[in-house]
Formats: structure tokens, C-alpha cells, sequence
């Protein structure tokens, strides 16, 4: 870094030592884990770029806008919805949490069995190293496991500001209506923050930056079905986690960008490894920069990932939202319509979910799946039993790894996935 | 043509040698504090021209002989399993550290595979760890469980809570027999539910450093409600598969 970003850190109420002990972890693991990768996409430099400024240069356009008086708004989950916060000028942040990071402290307000994301995010905050946290004007939680919306009830107290949205469990006309009445409620309360107003032209404008967001990310999925994979899994998964960080508009060009190159690369039957590589779909909860364990390890042991069924992937950036509506109230419905469809393990019955998976594994022809659960998170983990099943029975061999932020159980995930590949390979 | 299959356990070293595809020689050292070494004290009398390597080990293995094969432990057990016992559809493989249930399709192929999560309990460790706690030798441990009527369960699989249970039971008074036998059903009961895990069907090979043990053998075959076969060396069976796969 060539900028020397600590006065704003130290403006921003971050603990320098801390940080720069979580900068001194991070920039190794990011070269060690990406860097090393062959063949990769001219493209991805941008990526790389925004990895090396995640610090520092994104935080200063933060900065920067919240001085011309824009809102930053921090947020845990992909039912938050960037249109509206867009539409009201505002900023959405991605609050990362996929590291370990001062979890004694965390301890001190969780118990030991939390997921390791709930504890992450708690870590970062306490250990006051995530500028991300300190630059947002206000966080949004939802009420979505037990987990997050018991941890909301303490996590109030150790940041500046906290919404609090309400989250149905079940996809009927009430739950819908519950959706919709906390989706007005948002708009009320990021009115009242922003001191400006929702009109129908600022929604469309919204809900058009993040759906071309989502096009771009769907359009590399389909490029991510060729065989040989023109880019890896590690960094299909790192664009799908800048998506929470960058600004919209230059993120969408990026995106595009690399799928120009992808396309030539496909053109020339050219790919990150070789054709007939066994070819991996990755299932389950979110995995957070820098939680690269799993997809390194995977990618590891000479497969490759082809689509991430997850928040920070295609569960999270799947539907596209309706924009033909007249009226900002038509317009909320139809945002409201594509927030459901979300096929999050919190739902109950959430039988999307797996059909969701099976499209996926067949369009980007995925020879088999692994799900990834974080230990103690009871949604993902209770629904891995019966998507196995039904996986296993459709043909689809599956792999359930279950795991943490951790390393010591890296040895022994490395053995299941070769044995797992192994069985691919027949 | 000789080839060697070397499973380099978390508590033993494992070594096969195989001319054309026969077995003619095993060997099987502990794995101590410097397994390198002992892999090489291990292959040095011999010139094989292909070695397979499995076990935890095996990735360290690799660098050091570069020209070496690896393969999981599953496909290794899997492939030495099949060997000794053909038409082989299950594997239940205790080590050292880890336990695992492999279902094979009729033609021998994984067909799916469950592993014991990250800590020790219901592995040869386990075992270890608890007739220390009654003071037995490993022999004495598990005839005296076959000796009791009756077994004692723990309460608790954790092999630190394990321990001070029993340390407590026994100043109670509790009969060792009945203790040694809780553990081993402690053992098969876990065991039984992580096998649980893949579709189980005869024949089925029980594997690994604890299939010796013969208390194990009777209470898990009741457990899975399944006769067992237990090969004549199980602790060798990866490493046999290594070295066949040497040859394939
Ligand atoms: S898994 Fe569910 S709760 Fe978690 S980020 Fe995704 S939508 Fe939100
Ligand atoms: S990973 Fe699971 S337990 Fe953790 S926050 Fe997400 S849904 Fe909740």
C-alpha cells in the first residue's frame, strides 16, 4: 500500500495494533492463496487491486461520500435490499466476518457454540478492526437464525447505530406481508436518516445498478459451465465476495470485463486447468472474505469449482428484480417478490433450496457436490442431511464438510476431498 | 516389478510389498516423532520400482520422494479390502486417530464414505487412553472386557472427560472388567452410528489397527447386525491397497 491510510484508521476509532496485525495475516494469505493460481484472467488484477485497497482505498471513498453526505449502511446478509438503499443514496457494505479474530473477546459475550460468522463479526467489532464497521453510519441486522437475532440483542450495545429488520420464517401470503411491511419500514427509517425521499425514478435507478450487478454475475456463472473452466473456483468466489464491498457501477464493468476475456479464453477452448478436471459445485452457508479454507483446499487437490450455491454466491445474487412497476409501491412488491425467493435454511419448508442446487449442478455441469456447513449453524446443517439424500439419489454424488474458521481440521477435510474426488474420478 | 504401498498412520507405519501384484512382504513400525526416517529405515533394503503412499503422512511423504504416488486412505483401504475379501461392499476402518465407513458398489468402486469428526473419540487412541486410565496393558484391557458380564457406559465419549470418569469410578470401587467392557461398547456404539452413515450391506471388512482387537469385532458385528471379516493383518490393509495400486 503506497498511501499511508492510518490517520484515517486512527480518525475512524480503529485499534492500529490490532489492525495491523489482521493486515499482516491477511496480505499473505490473499498472495499465498490467490496469487499462486495459474492462468488466471488478466482481469482479476482488478480484483486483486481491490483486495490490496479493502483498507484503504474503498474505505476512503467512504469517507469521502459520507462527507458529501451520503449514508453508509453496513449489513450481516443478502435479505437486506441494496435497491432501496441505493435509492435513497445510500452506500451498502458487505460486513465481512470470515476470519477468527480476537474470539476470547467474543467469548466474553457468546457462548463457545456460536457459529464461527456470528462470532467473527463480534470479534471484528469489539477488536475494533474492521473500518468497514467503524465507516458505516448504520448496521443493518436481520432476524433471520437464532443465532443473529439473539447476537443482535447484544451486538446493539457495541456499535453506533442498529436496525433491526424483521425476517419471515415461512413463504406464505403473511410471511410475505411481514416482508413487505419491514421493507416499508426500512425505506421510513433510511428516509429519516438521509433526510431525502423515495421516488419512483430513484428505486428504478437503484433497482437497475444492482440488477445489472446480478446480470453480470449471472452471465459469468454461464461462462463458468465451460469445459475447461475458464477461471477458477477461488476466484469466482473472491468477485462474488467484492460484490458486497465495491461500488456497484465499477464492479458491474469489472465483472463484464472479465467475461469479455472469458469468452475469447472459452473461443480458444483455453482453461485454468484441463479439460475433463472433475468439476465441483460448492453448497451451503456463506463463506466471508477471507474464508478461502475449503475452496483452497478443494481446488487443492486438482478439481475445480464451477458455481457457489451460497449468499456470498448464486443463492445471494439469483433473481433479478422486477423493474416495470409504476409506483413506488409496485415497485417495493416486486422487490419485495425477489427477497423471497431467496432459498436461505431459514425458511421452513425450504424445498427451493435443492432444486435450486440440481439446476445449478446441471447447467454448469457439476460432477458432484460438497456442502459446507459451518459448525453450529443448525439451519445449513440440519437441511445438509436430507440435500445429500436427495442429491445422492439423483445421481449427484455429495461430500458434507462441516467446519469452521479454524485450521487445525485441515488435514483431515484435505483427506475426505480427495477421497471424494477420487470418487468422481471412478 | 515390486511396489511398495506405505500408509503412514497417526500412529504406525505401514509397509506392503508386492511382486507383480502378489504381496511378499509387511512390515509395521510405530510412527514416533520423525516418521520420515522411519519410512526410510522402512524402504531402504529394498528397490522398488513404484511406491504408493497413504496416511496422514502422505503429503509429507510426497515431497520427499517425489516420484511417489498418493492416494487417500479410502481408495487405499477400499482397494486392499476388495483384494482379501472380493465382493467386499462395506469397510468400517478404525486407526489411530480416525474412523471411517466406506460403502463400495458391487464392481468395488467407493460408492460413498463417512469419517469421524476432528477429535479422537471412539478411535484406537481412545482405547489407548483408557486402559491407561485402568492401568492396563492393551492385551489386559481387552480381556478384561471380555471376561465382564455386564459393561458400564461412560457418560461422556470425550476422551478427556472419559479419562476422569473413570479415574473417579474406579475410586469408587467400580469392577475394571465392567469398565473395560463399557469402553469398548462405548466404541461400537459410535462407531454403529457413523457407519450409519452409508448404506450397509454384507460382506463387510472390518479394518485397521483395532479390528485386532477381538472385543471390538464381536460387539460391532452385533451392533451392525452383520458378520464381520477381519483380515488376517487388518492394520496392513491401505497399505496393501498402495501397493496394488502400484501395479494397476
Ligand atoms: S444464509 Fe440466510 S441468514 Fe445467512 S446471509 Fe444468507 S440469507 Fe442471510
Ligand atoms: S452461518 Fe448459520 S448460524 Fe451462522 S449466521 Fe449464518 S445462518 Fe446463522
Amino acid at each position: 500500500m503506497s498511501t499511508d491510510y492510518r490517520p484515517m484508521w486512527k480518525e475512524l476509532g480503529l485499534d492500529l495494533d490490532a489492525h495491523d496485525a489482521l493486515l499482516g495475516v491477511l496480505g499473505p494469505l490473499y498472495q499465498q492463496t490467490f496469487m499462486t493460481q495459474p492462468n488466471r484472467p488478466d482481469g482479476m488484477k482488478y480484483f486483486d487491486f481491490v483486495m490490496s485497497e479493502v483498507h484503504g482505498l474503498r474505505i476512503q471513498e467512504l469517507v469521502e461520500a459520507r462527507k458529501a453526505g451520503r449514508k453508509v449502511v453496513g449489513a450481516f446478509c443478502t435479505f437486506v435490499p441494496e435497491e432501496i438503499v441505493l435509492a435513497l443514496d445510500g452506500i451498502l457494505v458487505g460486513l465481512c466476518a470470515g476470519a477468527e479474530f480476537a474470539t476470547g473477546e467474543a467469548e466474553k459475550h457468546l457462548p463457545r457454540n456460536t457459529c464461527a460468522l456470528i462470532k467473527g463479526a463480534f470479534g471484528f467489532a469489539l477488536a475494533r478492526v474492521c473500518p468497514y464497521v467503524s465507516a458505516s453510519d448504520v448496521i443493518v441486522g436481520e432476524n433471520t437464525c437464532d443465532g443473529k437475532k439473539k447476537s443482535y440483542e447484544i451486538f446493539r450495545d457495541l456499535v453506533p447505530r442498529l436496525h433491526v429488520m424483521d425476517i419471515p420464517q415461512v413463504k406464505s401470503p403473511e410471511g410475505r406481508a411481514l416482508m413487505r411491511a419491514e421493507f416499508a419500514r426500512f425505506v421510513a427509517f433510511l428516509e429519516q436518516i438521509t433526510g431525502r425521499d423515495m421516488n419512483v425514478e430513484s428505486l428504478k435507478r437503484g433497482i437497475a445498478a444492482v440488477n445489472a450487478k446480478r446480470a453480470a454475475m449471472h452471465r459469468l456463472a454461464r461462462l463458468r459451465a465451460a469445459d475447461p473452466a475458464p477461471i477458477s473456483g477461488l476466484d469466482g468466489l473472491l468477485m462474488n465476495q467484492v460484490y458486497f464491498y465495491d461500488d456497484p457501477a465499477r464492479f458491474t464493468g469489472s465483472v463484464n470485463a472479465i467475461c469479455d476475456e472469458l469468452e475469447q479464453r472459452i473461443a480458444r477452448q483455453e482453461g485454468v486447468v484441463r479439460k475433463g478436471t472433475p468439476r465441483i459445485l460448492v453448497s451451503g452457508c456463506p463463506m466471508a472474505v477471507p474464508n478461502w479454507k475449503l475452496p483452497s483446499i478443494i481446488e487443492g487437490t486438482g478439481a475445480v469449482i464451477v458455481g457457489e450455491e451460497s449468499c456470498v454466491g448464486e443463492r445471494g445474487t439469483q433473481a433479478l428484480t422486477d423493474d416495470t412497476g409504476r409506483t413506488v409501491d409496485e415497485l417495493l412488491d416486486a422487490i419485495v417478490d425477489r427477497y423471497l425467493k431467496i432459498d436461505c435454511a431459514i425458511f421452513t419448508p425450504n424445498d427451493s433450496r435443492v432444486e435450486h442446487i440440481l439446476a445449478m449442478a446441471g447447467s454448469l455441469k457439476a460432477d458432484g457436490v460438497v456442502h459446507y456447513g459451518l459448525q453450529f449453524c443448525s439451519p445449513y446443517q440440519i437441511e445438509a442431511g436430507p440435500v445429500e439424500k436427495r442429491l445422492e439419489k439423483e445421481g449427484l454424488p455429495t461430500l458434507r464438510i462441516d467446519t469452521d474458521y479454524g485450521q487445525e481440521d485441515v488435514g483431515q477435510i484435505r483427506t475426505r476431498v480427495e477421497a471424494f474426488i477420487e470418487r468422481l474420478r471412478g | 516389478m515390486l511396489s511398495a504401498g506405505i500408509d503412514i498412520g497417526s500412529r504406525a507405519i505401514k509397509l506392503v510389498l508386492a511382486r507383480d501384484g502378489c504381496p511378499v512382504h509387511e512390515a509395521v513400525v510405530d510412527t514416533g516423532t520423525d516418521p520420515l526416517s522411519a519410512c526410510r529405515r522402512l524402504l531402504c533394503d529394498f528397490t522398488c520400482d513404484q511406491v504408493t503412499c497413504t496416511g496422514y503422512g502422505r503429503h509429507l511423504f510426497q515431497e520427499h520422494w517425489p516420484d511417489a504416488k498418493v492416494i487417500s486412505e479410502i481408495k487405499a483401504v477400499a482397494a486392499g479390502a476388495t483384494t482379501l475379501v472380493p465382493g467386499c461392499r462395506t469397510i468400517v476402518d478404525i486407526g489411530g486417530q480416525d474412523s471411517k465407513a466406506i460403502a463400495l458398489d458391487p464392481a468395488g468402486k467407493v460408492q460413498k464414505f463417512v469419517m469421524n469428526d476432528r477429535c479422537a473419540a471412539g478411535t484406537g487412541q481412545f482405547l489407548e487412553m483408557m486402559a491407561t486410565a485402568l492401568g492396563c496393558s492393551r492385551e489386559a484391557f481387552v480381556h478384561a472386557a471380555l471376561r465382564a458380564s455386564q459393561g458400564r457406559k461412560l457418560s461422556s465419549m470425550c476422551s478427556v472427560f472419559a479419562q476422569s470418569e473413570v479415574v473417579s469410578l474406579i475410586a469408587r470401587g467400580a469392577p475394571r472388567d465392567e469398565m473395560a467392557l463399557g469402553v469398548h461398547q462405548s466404541i461400537a456404539s459410535r462407531t454403529a452410528v457413523l457407519a450409519g452413515g452409508v448404506p450397509l450391506e454384507a460382506p463387510l471388512v472390518f479394518t485397521g489397527g483395532c479390528a485386532r482387537n477381538e472385543c471390538l469385532v464381536r460387539l460391532i458385528s452385533e451392533a451392525l447386525r452383520l458378520p464381520v471379516h477381519v483380515p488376517v493383518s487388518p492394520q496392513t490393509v491401505a497399505a496393501l491397497g498402495c501397493a496394488l495400486h502400484s501395479v494397476a
